[in-house]
C-alpha cells in the first residue's frame, strides 16, 4: 500500500468512557496489558505498508503524544514520511471553533495543508479506537477493482446493543455497492460501518473544500448521506477480529476477550506484531504464595497473591493473601495484602490499601481513576 | 568540527565462550540469552549508557551475525547518536593484508583509528562476559584522582577462589605492583574483573610497542599489563564490592539466572536509576492458563504457561504444556515443553522442542552439583525421551529413548 496516506482520528465518543478519558483521549487508553488502544490501528497501518500517517487530535492529547513520541516504535520516525501529529488548529479565517471540531470534515479542513502536500494517490482514513491486527491491502485492491469513490469497511453481525448507537449502518446491493447509510437506525443494524475507509485523495480534497464553502462539517451526513447517489460508495466486509471500543462495558469485554486463545491467536499469533512504546521492565516475579489462573500478565509485576481471569499491566504489585478476579489492573498499581477485588478496572498508579473489598458487576465494572488511593 | 569525547568504551565481544558448549555454537558469548529477556552484552552496554559513556566500539569476531543483528543501530540502549553511539568493529583488511584479532590487545590496536577519531583522554576496555551493574564514571574519577596510566577494577574473592582469577597484588594505597594469572599460592584476593580504564595516550604507545614485538601474544593480561608494570607506570586497583558474576560456564550461567529470582536477589534489576536495557521482541503479555502454577519464578512477555513451574527463569515466547513440570531450570526464548514433560536442573536453549512426557535432567537434590542438563538451540527431544542429568545435547534425540 505504498501509494496510500494514513489519517487517524484519535478522538471519539469519549463521554461513554468517562473516567478513563478524563485525562486522555480514547486512543491512549491502556489496553491488553502493555498496549494503548491506538497501537493496534497504527501497527495495522504500518504492517500494511502505510508509512505516512497523520494523527488528528482534538483534546487531552498530551498522553497520546507522550506515548507516540517520535513514532520510532512503529518505525515511523523517518527521513521520508513517518508520523505527523496534527494538533487542533485555528486561524482568523478558519470556520472552526478552535479545538472543538463539529465534525470530521471540519477537522480535515484544518489538516488540509498536510493532505495537499502529500503525493499519495489514496487516503486510508480511520478511527483509532479499534482493537484489530489486519492489513488493508486487500481492501485497497477491492477499492481499485470496483473503481469506487469511497470504500467503507464494515462488520457483519447483530449490533442491536445500545453501545453502537453512535454508529453508521450500511445497506448494500449484491455487488457490494452501498445503497443506504443510516445513523443509529431502529432496524437493519447488521452491517456496522466501523469508521475505516479508503478514498482517492483528490476526491477527499474536493469534498473538504465543498463542505467548507457550505459550512458543512459531518462526514457521515454531509458527505456519505448527501452524496450517496452521486458517488460510487462500496462496502468491504471485514472478516478479521475488529472490535471498536465504545463504552466501559465494551472496553472491559474486549480486554477480557484476550483470555480466549482464539482471539490471542488472531491478534498476536500471525506474522505481524503490534508495536508499542518500550518500557524496559524486568521480568515478572512469581513468589511461592502466588496462585494464578487464566490471566494475561505483562512484565515488571510482582505477584504474591491470587489472580484469576485478569489482565495485569506492567509494573503491578499484588501482595499476599489478596484475591484479584475478573479485573483489569493498569500499570504500576499496587494492591496490598488482604484485599478482595472483583470486576474492577483500576487505572494507572492506583494504590489499594490493606483489607479493602471492591466489587463491581460484569456489565458495570467499578472504575478507579488514575492515581487514586483506596 | 568534531566534538572531543572525554572517555569512550571498547567492548571485547569476539570471545567464543567455548565453555558454554552448545549455547555458543552459533552465537558469540555476549549474545547468549540471560535472565528472561536479556543478553549478556546488555549489562556492559547499559552500564556504559548509565555511566554517561555514549561512544562504544563493539569488537566482534566469532559468530557475529546474531550479535550484529541484536545491537543494530544501538537504539534500545539509547546509543543511536549523531556523533558516537555504538559501532560494530569486526576485523578488516588493510592494505594488502588483513588480520583476525590475534588477542585482546591486538583487537584494540587494530582499531586505533576508530579511537583516535574521538580524540579521547581515556578508554574503558570491557568484556562481554559478566553480569553486574557498575558506574564506570566513578571508576574514571578514581583513575583521574590517582593520576594512573591504567586502573583495573578488582573484586575481593575468597583465598580458595583466588587461584581461578587474575590476581592483583597491591600496596596499601591499592597501587598494583604485580599481576599474577591464576596463581597457585595467591598473595592477594583482589581478582581482576576484566574492566580496565587506560589513559589513551599511554595505552596507544604500549599497543604500538606490543604490536612490534613478534614474541608477544598481544593480550592485555599477559603482555600489556606486565609491560606497563615493568616500566614503572602507575597501575591502580579499583575496588568494587557489589554483585559481579562471570557467566563463562554452564554452571555459573545457571547460577546467575537463579540469583535473579529470590526475594533476596543479590542484583536488583528493577532499579529505575540503573535500568538494564534490551531489545524488545514486541510480543503480547504472558498468559497463565487455568491449572498452571508458578512459584519463585520469573516470566517474560510472550510466554504461555499451562504447567507447573518452580524456581525457574522463563524467556519470552516459551510454552510450558499442560501437566508439564519445570523446576530449577532456565527455559530460553520460544522453547516448547510438551505436555507432561518433566524438566529439572536444566538449561533449555532457544527454540528447543521437548516432546510430551519426555524427561530432561533430574531433581536438583539428587544430582551432583553442577550436573546441569543442557540442550542446544533449536533441537528436538522426542516424545517420552530421556536426557540424563549433566548431559550436553547437541543433536536431536528421537522419541522414547
Amino acid at each position: 500500500m505504498k501509494n496510500t496516506l494514513g489519517i487517524v482520528f484519535t478522538y471519539k465518543y469519549e463521554e461513554d468512557l468517562k473516567t478513563l478519558t478524563q485525562l486522555r483521549s480514547i486512543s491512549s487508553i491502556p489496553f491488553g496489558g502493555r498496549y494503548r488502544i491506538v497501537d493496534f490501528m497504527l501497527s495495522s497501518m504500518v504492517n500494511s505498508g502505510v508509512t505516512k500517517i497523520g494523527m488528528i487530535t482534538q483534546n487531552n492529547y498530551s498522553s497520546l503524544m507522550d506515548h507516540l513520541g517520535s513514532g520510532k516504535e512503529w518505525d515511523l520516525s523517518r527521513k521520508r514520511d513517518g508520523l505527523y501529529i496534527q494538533p487542533p488548529f485555528s486561524s482568523a479565517n478558519s470556520i472552526s471553533l478552535g479545538a472543538n471540531y463539529r465534525g470530521r470534515m471540519e477537522a480535515l479542513a484544518n489538516t488540509m495543508s498536510f493532505i495537499r502536500r502529500s503525493t499519495e494517490e489514496y487516503v486510508l482514513m480511520t478511527d483509532a479506537d479499534v482493537i484489530c491486527n489486519m492489513t488493508f491491502d486487500d481492501m485497497l485492491d477491492y477499492h481499485i477493482a470496483k473503481e469506487a469513490d469511497i470504500t467503507l469497511l464494515y462488520k457483519e453481525g447483530s449490533f442491536s446493543n445500545e453501545s453502537y448507537n453512535q454508529f453508521c449502518f450500511l445497506a448494500t446491493d449484491e455487488d457490494g455497492k452501498v445503497t443506504d447509510v443510516t445513523i443509529n437506525p431502529a432496524k437493519n443494524r447488521n452491517k456496522l460501518c466501523v469508521g475505516t475507509l479508503i478514498i482517492r485523495k483528490s476526491l477527499l480534497e474536493s469534498l473538504v473544500q465543498e463542505c467548507q464553502s457550505h459550512n458543512l462539517y459531518s462526514f457521515r451526513r454531509d458527505v456519505l448521506q448527501a452524496n450517496l447517489k452521486d458517488l460510487k460508495v462500496y462496502g468491504y466486509k471485514c472478516d478479521e477480529y475488529f472490535e471498536p471500543i465504545t463504552s466501559i462495558s465494551s472496553y472491559y469485554d474486549t480486554n477480557m476477550s484476550l483470555l480466549d486463545e482464539k482471539v490471542r491467536e488472531q491478534l498476536f499469533g500471525g506474522d505481524y506484531s503490534i508495536y508499542t512504546k518500550i518500557r524496559d521492565e524486568v521480568p515478572t516475579v512469581y513468589r511461592n504464595t502466588s496462585e494464578v489462573s487464566n490471566s494475561l500478565i505483562a512484565d515488571g509485576c510482582v505477584i504474591e497473591g491470587k489472580v484469576e481471569n485478569c489482565i495485569i499491566f506492567r509494573g503491578v504489585h499484588i501482595h499476599k493473601n489478596t484475591v484479584v478476579s475478573n479485573s483489569i489492573i493498569m500499570q504500576d498499581t499496587e494492591i496490598q495484602s488482604g484485599c478482595q477485588i472483583n470486576y474492577v478496572i483500576s487505572d494507572k498508579d492506583v494504590v489499594i490499601r490493606q483489607n479493602r473489598k471492591l466489587f463491581g458487576y460484569q456489565k458495570y465494572p467499578t472504575v478507579l481513576p488514575k492515581s487514586s488511593v483506596v | 568540527m568534531k566534538i572531543k569525547k572525554e572517555c569512550i568504551a571498547m567492548l571485547l565481544a569476539g570471545g567464543q565462550g567455548s565453555r558454554l558448549g552448545v549455547l555458543t555454537k552459533e552465537v558469540a558469548k555476549p549474545a547468549v540469552p540471560f535472565g528472561g529477556k536479556y543478553r549478556i552484552i546488555d549489562f556492559p552496554l547499559s552500564n556504559c549508557v548509565n555511566s554517561g559513556i555514549d561512544t562504544v566500539g563493539v569488537l566482534t569476531q566469532y559468530m557475529p551475525l546474531d550479535l550484529n543483528a541484536y545491537i543494530g543501530n544501538g537504539q534500545p540502549w539509547d546509543l543511536d547518536r549523531n556523533y558516537g553511539g555504538v559501532s560494530i568493529l569486526p576485523p578488516y583488511v588493510h592494505g594488502k593484508t588483513g588480520d583476525w584479532y590475534k588477542g585482546t590487545a591486538n583487537a584494540i590496536y587494530q582499531n586505533i583509528h576508530y579511537i583516535d577519531n574521538y580524540d579521547p583522554d581515556y578508554v574503558v576496555v570491557l568484556s562481554g562476559d559478566h553480569i553486574y551493574k557498575m558506574d564506570y564514571n566513578k571508576m574514571l574519577q578514581y583513575h583521574k584522582q590517582t593520576d594512573a596510566a591504567c586502573t583495573i577494577a578488582v573484586l575481593n574473592v575468597t583465598l580458595e577462589e583466588a587461584s581461578r582469577f587474575g590476581i592483583m597484588n597491591t600496596d596499601e594505597n591499592n597501587r598494583i605492583y604485580e599481576f599474577e594469572e591464576k596463581p597457585k599460592q595467591p598473595k592477594s584476593t583482589k581478582a581482576s574483573m576484566g574492566i580496565y580504564i587506560f589513559t589513551w595516550s599511554k595505552l596507544r604507545q604500549y599497543l604500538i610497542a606490543d604490536e612490534a614485538d613478534p614474541q608477544s601474544e598481544n593480550d592485555f593480561g599477559k603482555n600489556i599489563i606486565p609491560e606497563m608494570l615493568g616500566n614503572g607506570e602507575v597501575l591502580m586497583a579499583y575496588e568494587f564490592d557489589d554483585y559481579w558474576k562471570d557467566v563463562g560456564t554452564v554452571q555459573s550461567l545457571w547460577e546467575a539466572n537463579m540469583e535473579l529470582i529470590g526475594v533476596d536477589s543479590p542484583i536488583n534489576l528493577n532499579d529505575p536509576s540503573w535500568r538494564i536495557y534490551s531489545r524488545s521482541p514486541n510480543v503480547q503479555p504472558h498468559y497463565v492458563a487455568p491449572g498452571a502454577s508458578l512459584s519463585e519464578t520469573i516470566v517474560t512477555e510472550g510466554a504461555i504457561i499451562a504447567g507447573k513451574v518452580e524456581h525457574s527463569v522463563l524467556f519470552s515466547g516459551c510454552k510450558i504444556g499442560k501437566g508439564a513440570i519445570v523446576r530449577d531450570s532456565v527455559i530460553m526464548t520460544n522453547a516448547v515443553i510438551g505436555e507432561g514433560a518433566v524438566v529439572e536442573y536444566s538449561i533449555v536453549g532457544q527454540g528447543v522442542v521437548i516432546g510430551a512426557n519426555a524427561t530432561v535432567g533430574a531433581p536438583k537434590e539428587i544430582c551432583k552439583p553442577g550436573s546441569i542438563a543442557l540442550i542446544g538451540e533449536n533441537l528436538t527431544v522426542g516424545e517420552g525421551a530421556t536426557v540424563e542429568p549433566g548431559i550436553m545435547v547437541s543433536e536431536n534425540i528421537p522419541a522414547g529413548r
